[in-house]
């Protein structure tokens, strides 16, 4: 299909706590019609979302309940669309955080717990918290079998990371790519159309703006399929 | 493995990118949004502006040159200078930057960094610390029951090195990161501008009192030297200005360089793929 032709339309959903506006003009640079907003209408009549995050997790539950897009953002999911979460957003997936005493949107099981590094030999330089730089990631499933936002992505490739707290989903099925801070750390989360990555695409250059650009052609063609 | 970063930094004057050796002797180094694209495709891992204009009338220009450069540019982007109040930030932030970085304002009034770590997070509140080696007698600072005199050989400097403070340039940093500060970037007033190294005491001493990430600034001359800050200095990433400006190495040599000393780093664009 021509992406020319069929702009697929993507809502940033803005609950006012994250960094929307590189998410806005990663995927305007990708193709896509961008709206960003914290409206439940134009959430329900997009053909992508993406739920962008930095911050702290009650601070954006809370906005999201009061813009009333706790319950639309289920049904987004629920219809099959894509939606893809990035950082905090991520982790507002799951039904808990350390960080905060809000419930999540709970449509990932598992938790999220902050990062623990306990004393190391003296002498060697202990783990920073936050985990914040550049980190390598490889990916659960081979190239050809994993979600098509994830495909030409080489294995051992850098993004950019920054959180103190990480997924820990309780299906392991469910962890898409790992990284590794003192152990491994999931990376990326693939439910269905439920896309996340912990790292932020839109700071991580070139390969960065190929998944946003993966995930623009991907929900124009699953829009046209819902056409067709 | 998590990689060092390798930043440069433009110092940005009404718009434009300058560089002073010891903060005196500005010479031009060219339009931001370009040295930007530039150091991107470089494979700069991120970029620091210093806004160093002198006229807050000005201040105007530089939401201009983070607006522009963040609609071209996808990787992180830092903004400091002449940031006082949660506006300011906020203004920088909805521009496009990713983190700011908070110095002299810091300094006058610490709960600066608690109101904008607890606003926008701490992972966008970067702690910029000019610091310089000082014999002599410590005077008195100190913050509530916190003495923040100096202790240490390092004091802190403000005004590019001109004015100096009371404060021990390790415990600030250390009371920083505990304000919710989630990064500092540490400059040396001795070594600025020198291309004689980084001062590795003060980078070590810093390193280990905080438990967040430290960026390495001043004295940069050649990769060995970032290889010292890197690990010697325990940093976690190494910013230089005028080395890569002026064409001496890029960062892509950098990056080759501290690869085969057995430093992890993002590796330079190979492989990469088109930008869509």
């Amino acid at each position: 299909m021509n992406e020319q032709e069929h702009r697929p339309r993507i809502v940033v959903i803005n609950h006012q706590a994250a960094n929307i506006h590189s998410v806005g003009k990663a995927l305007e640079r990708c193709g896509a019609d961008v709206e960003i907003t914290g409206s439940a209408a134009a959430l329900s009549a997009a053909d992508g979302a993406v739920l962008p995050g930095v911050g702290a997790s009650d601070a954006a539950m809370r906005a999201l309940e009061e813009l009333g897009l706790v319950e639309p953002i289920r049904e987004f999911v629920r219809s099959g669309r894509p939606l893809l979460s990035v950082c905090l957003g991520m982790q507002l997936l799951f039904p808990v955080s350390d960080e905060g005493q809000l419930p999540g949107l709970d449509l990932v099981g598992g938790r999220v717990v902050r990062f623990e590094f306990g004393k190391t030999d003296p002498g060697s330089p202990r783990l920073k918290v936050p985990h914040m730089g550049w980190n390598s990631i490889r990916f659960t499933a081979p190239d050809d079998e994993r979600h098509p936002v994830f495909r030409g992505i080489p294995d051992g490739s850098y993004f950019y990371f920054v959180h103190s707290y990480h997924c820990v989903p309780s299906d392991a099925s469910d962890v898409a790519a790992e990284t590794e801070y003192g152990g491994p750390v999931c990376a990326a989360v693939v439910k269905g159309e439920l896309i996340a990555t912990q790292f932020h695409p839109e700071k991580s250059a070139d390969l960065g703006l190929k998944i946003y650009a993966n995930f623009v052609r991907h929900v124009a063609e699953t829009a046209a399929a819902r056409v067709a | 493995m998590l990689a060092h970063r390798i930043i440069p930094c433009l110092d940005i004057d009404r718009g434009r990118v300058v560089k002073g050796v010891s903060f005196v002797d500005l010479r031009d180094a060219g339009d931001p949004a370009e040295l930007a694209r530039f150091y991107n495709e470089a494979g700069a891992d991120e970029l620091v502006f210093l806004d160093i204009t002198a006229s807050s009338d000005d201040r105007d220009t530089m939401v201009d040159v983070v607006r522009r450069v963040s609609s071209e540019v996808f990787i992180p982007l830092t903004v400091g200078g002449g940031l006082r109040s949660i506006d300011d930030i906020r203004r920088m932030l909805e521009a496009g930057a990713d983190k700011i970085s908070l110095n002299t304002a810091a300094i006058n009034r610490p709960e600066l960094i608690r109101e904008a770590a607890a606003e926008f997070g701490s992972q966008c509140i970067v702690l910029a610390i000019d610091a310089k080696r000082v014999d002599g007698p410590a005077g008195v600072a100190s913050e509530g029951e916190r003495n923040l005199a100096a202790e240490s050989p390092w004091r802190v400097f403000t005004h590019g090195g001109r004015n100096a403070t009371a404060l021990d340039a390790v415990k600030w940093a250390g009371y920083g990161a505990e304000l919710g500060a989630g990064e500092i970037l540490i400059t040396s007033m001795d070594t600025d501008g020198q291309k004689t190294g980084y001062d590795l005491e003060l980078l070590r001493a810093i390193s280990d009192a905080v438990p967040i990430p430290v960026i390495a600034s001043g004295g940069a001359g050649n990769l060995d030297h970032m290889y010292d800050a890197l690990h010697e200095g325990r940093s976690d990433a190494v910013l230089a200005a005028s080395i890569f400006h002026f064409g001496e190495y890029t960062v892509s040599e950098a990056k080759q360089y501290l690869s085969d000393r057995g430093l992890p780093v993002r590796p330079p664009a190979v492989g990469r793929t088109r930008t869509p």
